[in-house]
């Protein structure tokens, strides 16, 4: 029972300290990466004896400190106790959502199974979006504690953004559901191990022999689906183009403006937090999650027969790795994102939720009932 | 049973007018100028432009000095192209000089307000989009102004405020690479703006948020006296190069970008546009550069050269009397107007035939733009007063002086 507690307990701050440390990391790949595309130099003033490694010293050394030595400012007729809750708010829906998504298959340690997924609630994407729902909470207490009239307006912008975009994504998942026939993600993530030959149907027999190579991920099962999830995905996280709340060439800095120091920095880091937990999110539903094309429990065995055994070890060091990888690339995309588009204007993010996402998912949603139907009756 | 009805009356919520003062220091007023603004939600219904931040007191500053101690004052009026305010006040008191300067200074004068000229639509239209949310986009605009940056200052010295024009003249001829250097650059602006097209001019959500946004109409443009690419954005086809043509501007084949709605995307094609046929300008003005002097010979205005000074009485005289008194201006009063980065920058002065002006009052283009701006604002949404300023591109030393 304890070894279970500790174990669980291992595995939490695991994804904890990977989920913060890599929010922290992807400031500085925000910081470089952006100055990497834009032909500057980028952060590289801080540096221990001389060690500035890449700006790495900048952005998580000084910076943090910097944030945490200022003067933490509460506007004198705000509300002290919601401004003080509100960046709370803001970063722990953040960091929990993570405790669903699967980082790799089972580890088998002596006589013990080690699911790696820190909690595995069966209900896993119900669970995620009522942690995510909670994310508005934070931006918009906090937008009205500070009694600003920007933030005010940000907060505004920020809870209704965020609640239509939550609609566009909770439909966008609907189609996976359908498919892999579960809430939960750990299976979803298994469902994807299969080869899209193994679910087609004997009637689609040109299908199989050209595609049916291709594992069974959601990005092949449900193209449109993973455009939408990663739209409102990237709506959900309030980035640009989407980064109305915050909009600082018309807001300042938006629901943000009367934040300083350590609260700030935890608005900062639950902004990348979520980028974490989008990227893990869109791996886990349309990547495969921890699933590496051909790599079973015992090795690879590739459609054409050919096949190499592996030490169980090494298998769950691919699963974590390929997640890592995946996880890495999606945070790399959005980033990517973020400093290539304008911004929206208000107006226009409502119309892209409710008159483009909305429709599309639900026609999605539509197709993906009657084939999945069909399939059924036509084994 | 019954149950009170309630009519709810959806249109008629109980709503509060805000009104929220959007500057002088904030992130979208840079140039330090301040909106007044009722808003309905995020409507804008009435906008109330304040500006006078920056007031240096110009005007009287050049009333204190000598006409030629007032170039280094119009350095600091539109800073984005501070080459052409030299141009313009430079050609004004030539005008009541009733001098002409020789072709080769004009020709330079063409190239440099050229110059000024990419400079300053680079300038605007990377800050309005990386305000826009496009920084990387910006960044390149600033890259390729960054270059156009590194001639001037081989040109002039400095970097701002260059003080190259002379009354009569110019501080000194080209540098012997100019021509080379200037074609190099040139070069890799053309591919910078080719990657900020690809990036930016036909991306949608940038097409969203510039078409149909600031939409001043033909007519209104022209009662409120607006000049420049604001101007021919709306459709009228006013360039002081083409209308009243200046210097040799005549001699060059150039074209007018011309705008059909007046929003704020034609107003962004039209500097950009404006950028490739400014270059078209400088690259065949270095063509047809004739050789010869960039002074004018009038021993009245010109000084003399450092040789007579040391070495003769009248000739240290001579310069004595130009840098103590001032080069002496026929009295009388002009107006000369040359097409600036915003539009027309035109300079009345009055000389009463001392060595210091009279009077001197600059007509700022973004100044009349900004007693427009309610018009291009009022009711559309808060978040386009940041792409409808950006293209008015206000510079704080011009607009308040």
């Amino acid at each position: 029972m304890i070894v279970d507690i500790g174990i669980v307990a291992i595995k939490a701050f695991l994804v904890l300290f990977m989920v913060l440390n890599l929010a922290g990391l992807l400031g500085w790949v925000e910081r470089k990466g952006s100055a990497l595309i834009q032909d500057r130099i980028g952060a590289n003033r801080a540096s221990i004896f001389g060690f500035a490694g890449m700006g790495l010293v900048n952005t998580l050394i000084a910076d943090p400190l910097k944030f945490l030595t200022k003067e933490d400012f509460v506007p004198p007729s705000g509300d002290r106790f919601l401004h003080t809750l509100a960046p709370c708010l803001a970063l722990f829906p953040a960091l929990v959502t993570f405790a669903v998504i699967p980082f790799g298959d089972v580890l088998y340690l002596g006589d013990r199974v080690i699911n790696l997924q820190v909690a595995n609630l069966n209900v896993g994407i119900l669970y995620i979006f009522a942690m995510g729902s909670l994310g508005v909470y934070g931006l918009v207490i906090g937008a009205w504690a500070s009694n600003n009239k920007f933030s005010l307006l940000g907060g505004v912008r920020g809870s209704a953004q965020m609640i239509s975009y939550e609609v566009a994504l909770g439909l966008s998942v609907i189609g996976i559901l359908m498919v892999y026939g579960t809430l939960e993600l750990q299976e979803i993530a298994r469902g994807q191990g299969a080869l899209l030959r193994e679910l087609l149907p004997e009637s689609a027999g040109f299908l199989r022999a050209t595609v049916g190579w291709l594992p069974a991920w959601g990005i092949f099962l449900q193209p449109v689906a993973f455009l939408l999830f990663f739209t409102a995905a990237v709506a959900e996280t309030k980035r640009i183009p989407f980064d109305l709340p915050e909009a600082e060439s018309e807001l300042v800095a938006g629901s943000h403006v009367e934040y300083s120091g350590g609260k700030f920095l935890m608005f900062f880091a639950g902004e990348f937090a979520e980028i974490v937990t989008a990227a893990g999110l869109m791996t886990t539903l349309f990547f495969g999650g921890w699933q590496v094309p051909y790599l079973m429990r015992d090795g690879f065995h590739f459609p054409w027969g050919a096949s190499i055994l592996l030490p169980h070890v090494a298998v769950v060091l691919l699963q974590v790795g390929a997640f890592t990888f995946k996880v890495l690339f999606f945070c790399w995309l959005q980033i990517l994102l973020r400093w290539t588009v304008p911004r929206f204007r208000y107006d226009q993010v409502m119309r892209l939720g409710w008159k483009m996402l909305l429709p599309v998912a639900l026609v999605n949603v539509m197709i993906t009932a009657l084939v999945v139907l069909y399939m059924q009756h036509n084994p | 049973m019954s149950v009170p009805e309630t009519k709810i009356d959806t249109k008629n919520l109980p709503a509060e007018i805000m009104e929220l003062q959007m500057g002088p220091s904030h992130p979208a007023t840079h140039g330090t100028i301040k909106f007044n603004l009722r808003l309905e939600g995020e409507k804008v219904l009435d906008c109330d432009v304040e500006v006078g931040y920056l007031h240096r007191g110009f005007a009287k500053s050049c009333e204190q000095v000598t006409w030629t101690q007032v170039i280094p004052y119009t350095d600091r009026l539109n800073y984005a192209s501070p080459l052409i305010n030299n141009v313009g006040y430079a050609m004004a008191v030539e005008k009541l000089i009733g001098a002409e300067t020789p072709p080769r200074c004009q020709y330079i004068r063409v190239i440099v307000s050229e110059l000024s000229r990419i400079f300053d639509h680079l300038t605007c239209c990377g800050m309005a989009s990386s305000e826009l949310g496009a920084i990387t986009a910006g960044f390149y605009m600033i890259e390729a102004r960054e270059m156009i940056m590194r001639i001037i200052e081989n040109l002039t010295g400095a970097r701002l405020t260059v003080t190259y024009v002379r009354i009569g003249g110019l501080k000194h001829d080209l540098p012997q690479d100019f021509a080379d250097s200037v074609n190099r650059t040139f070069k890799i602006i053309r591919k910078l703006l080719d990657d900020c097209d690809r990036l930016l001019s036909r991306n949608r959500i940038f097409i969203d948020r510039m078409s149909n946004i600031g939409v001043i109409s033909k007519e209104k443009a022209i009662s409120y006296s607006l000049t420049g690419p604001i101007l021919r954005a709306s459709g009228v086809n006013y360039d002081v190069r083409k209308t009243n043509p200046y210097l040799v501007y005549d001699q060059f084949d150039f074209d007018v970008p011309l705008g059909t709605k007046g929003d704020n995307y034609d107003r962004f094609v039209c500097r950009i546009q404006e950028i490739e046929q400014s270059m078209k300008i400088v690259e065949q003005a270095l063509k047809s550069l004739p050789v010869g002097p960039v002074w004018i010979e009038d021993p009245r205005f010109v000084l003399p050269d450092k040789e007579k000074v040391y070495n003769s009485i009248e000739g240290l005289m001579h310069h004595f009397k130009i840098i103590m008194e001032g080069i002496h201006v026929p009295p009388g009063e002009t107006y000369f107007a040359v097409e600036g980065g915003n539009g027309e920058l035109g300079f009345y002065l009055v000389s009463d035939g001392a060595g210091r002006p009279y009077r001197v009052r600059v007509r700022p283009p973004c100044f009349i733009a900004m007693g427009a701006f309610h018009e291009m604002i009022e009711g559309y949404l808060l978040a386009d007063i940041v792409p409808t300023f950006g293209m008015i591109n206000m510079i704080g030393g011009e607009c308040d002086r």
